[in-house]
């Protein structure tokens, strides 16, 4: 098991976890907000849609293609 | 030309729709034909832009700016309409020396424009590498095309539009592809490249043309950043270019340019050239390296042989008008494109100098044939 952050909700996951099944089990599955405002969420699952773009210490990344680390910290995007 | 008449347009990128929708002004009853088939206006920047590489696309790209910005109150917001100004920018002195002709240009066409020195360039766009300086022309701006096709169409209960394929084009009617005939009084064909399979005589070659899109951000560009080199970086008569060229969406986004290549009319993003469009971004804004692209794509733009469109009557078929080959430049060009189709229909001379774009530069030779 590996514990990370996403919005300071802390999420225990087991090893190997791709950061979109951390999402799934937070309190929140969306990863970003449209343009629009909508929330949104991992779809595609193999990196091609781009709706899972989210901020993995301090970077912009897929969660769907971002393996969980120990101490992750994760922000949802605006 | 009785008061009121019955035009086809054939073709709803943005410049059938601007000619519909001029034409629904002075009272015609219009019907658009389109195909829904890729077009240049889906897939290009939206980059509202005086031109002056030409005097004649000085002249009409100036027009047509003037014409869009009466339009532009009227914009719905999904137009996405920006004012943002474009930033030519010089690396060096001869650069510069680029940048003062243009300056030259363009005050002598009345086109607002400010030189800014490399420490105003600085201020101006604090993300740029330093430079030695650039040209601001504010009167520029961007917008998101298909929407603005779109609601033109829409304005007027005059505009009726039909999906529907044209298979051939034959003076004042068309056929389409289920065999039946429309007939009008005009026929306006802005098919862009699609027009030269339907009118094979006209000269119109493909030029691809890569763009690329980042995820959205804080505000890191103000203006739409072109090289100044970029006549001679983009407009090479052979083989693959590649000009610096970013626009800031009002998302947040940057759109990425610009590329043009010959003889690729396919619909393939290639590595190679996403490559050199990245390279040739990082030169000017080397904080592009921790940005995050989504998406990129291409479009072909329908070229004529010497760049600039064919805005006027067919030579030798009475009631058939021309509006392509607008290359890169049709989004900008639409307005004093149709004001100029509209006045050439009703026999009226237009508010601007139009002779440069006559078909018959290229299609002199009376022919037998239809289109």
């Amino acid at each position: 098991m590996l514990t990370l952050f996403i919005d300071g909700e802390r999420l225990d996951v087991r090893s190997g976890s791709l950061l979109t099944a951390a999402l799934a089990k937070s309190s929140n599955p969306a990863a970003r907000r449209s343009v629009s405002g909508e929330a949104r969420a991992p779809f595609c699952g193999m990196g091609i849609c781009q709706e899972c773009r989210i901020q993995v210490d301090g970077v912009r990344r897929l969660a769907c293609q971002t393996p969980c680390r120990e101490g992750m910290q994760v922000e949802r995007l605006p | 030309m009785k008061p009121v008449a019955d035009v086809l347009v054939v073709g709803a990128g943005i410049i059938g729709a601007s000619c519909a929708a001029a034409l629904a002004a002075r009272g015609c009853r219009v019907r658009v034909l389109d195909a829904g088939l890729p077009g240049a206006s889906g897939a290009g920047m939206g980059h509202l832009v005086v031109m002056d590489d030409d005097p004649a696309e000085l002249t009409l790209s100036a027009r047509s700016l003037a014409l869009w910005r009466e339009l532009v109150p009227q914009l719905p917001a999904a137009a996405d309409y920006r004012n943002c100004g474009t930033l030519w920018l010089a690396r060096d002195a001869a650069e510069l020396d680029l940048i003062e002709a243009k300056r030259q240009r363009l005050d002598a066409q009345g086109v607002a424009n400010q030189p800014l020195n490399a420490a105003a360039t600085a201020a101006a766009e604090p993300a740029l590498t330093a430079l030695a300086g650039s040209l601001e022309v504010p009167g520029d701006g961007l917008l998101y095309a298909p929407v603005v096709a779109a609601w033109l169409l829409q304005r007027s209960p005059l505009i009726e539009f039909q999906r529907a394929r044209v298979s051939t084009v034959e003076g004042t009617r068309v056929r389409l592809d289920d065999g039946r005939w429309l007939t009008a009084d005009a026929v306006v064909l802005a098919a862009g490249l699609q027009a030269a399979t339907l009118c094979p005589d006209l000269p119109l070659v493909p030029k691809k043309g890569h763009l690329l899109i980042t995820d959205r951000y804080p505000e890191q560009v103000r203006h739409q950043l072109v090289e100044i080199g970029y006549g001679a970086s983009a407009h090479a008569s052979s083989g693959a270019s590649v000009a610096f060229n970013v626009q800031p969406r009002l998302t947040g986004q940057l759109l990425i340019g610009s590329s043009r290549q010959f003889e690729r009319p396919d619909r393939d993003v290639e590595p190679a050239v996403v490559g050199q469009l990245l390279r040739r971004a990082l030169d000017f804004l080397p904080g592009l390296a921790h940005t995050s692209l989504i998406r990129g794509w291409t479009g072909q733009r329908a070229a004529s042989p010497d760049g600039l469109p064919l805005i006027g009557a067919h030579p030798d078929q009475p009631g058939l008008w021309l509006a392509v080959g607008h290359e890169g430049l049709g989004v900008t060009t639409a307005p004093a494109t149709a004001e100029a189709i509209a006045a050439g229909i009703f026999g009226e001379q237009p508010g601007f100098h139009v002779e440069p774009f006559a078909p018959d530069r290229f299609m002199n030779a009376p022919r037998s044939q239809a289109c």
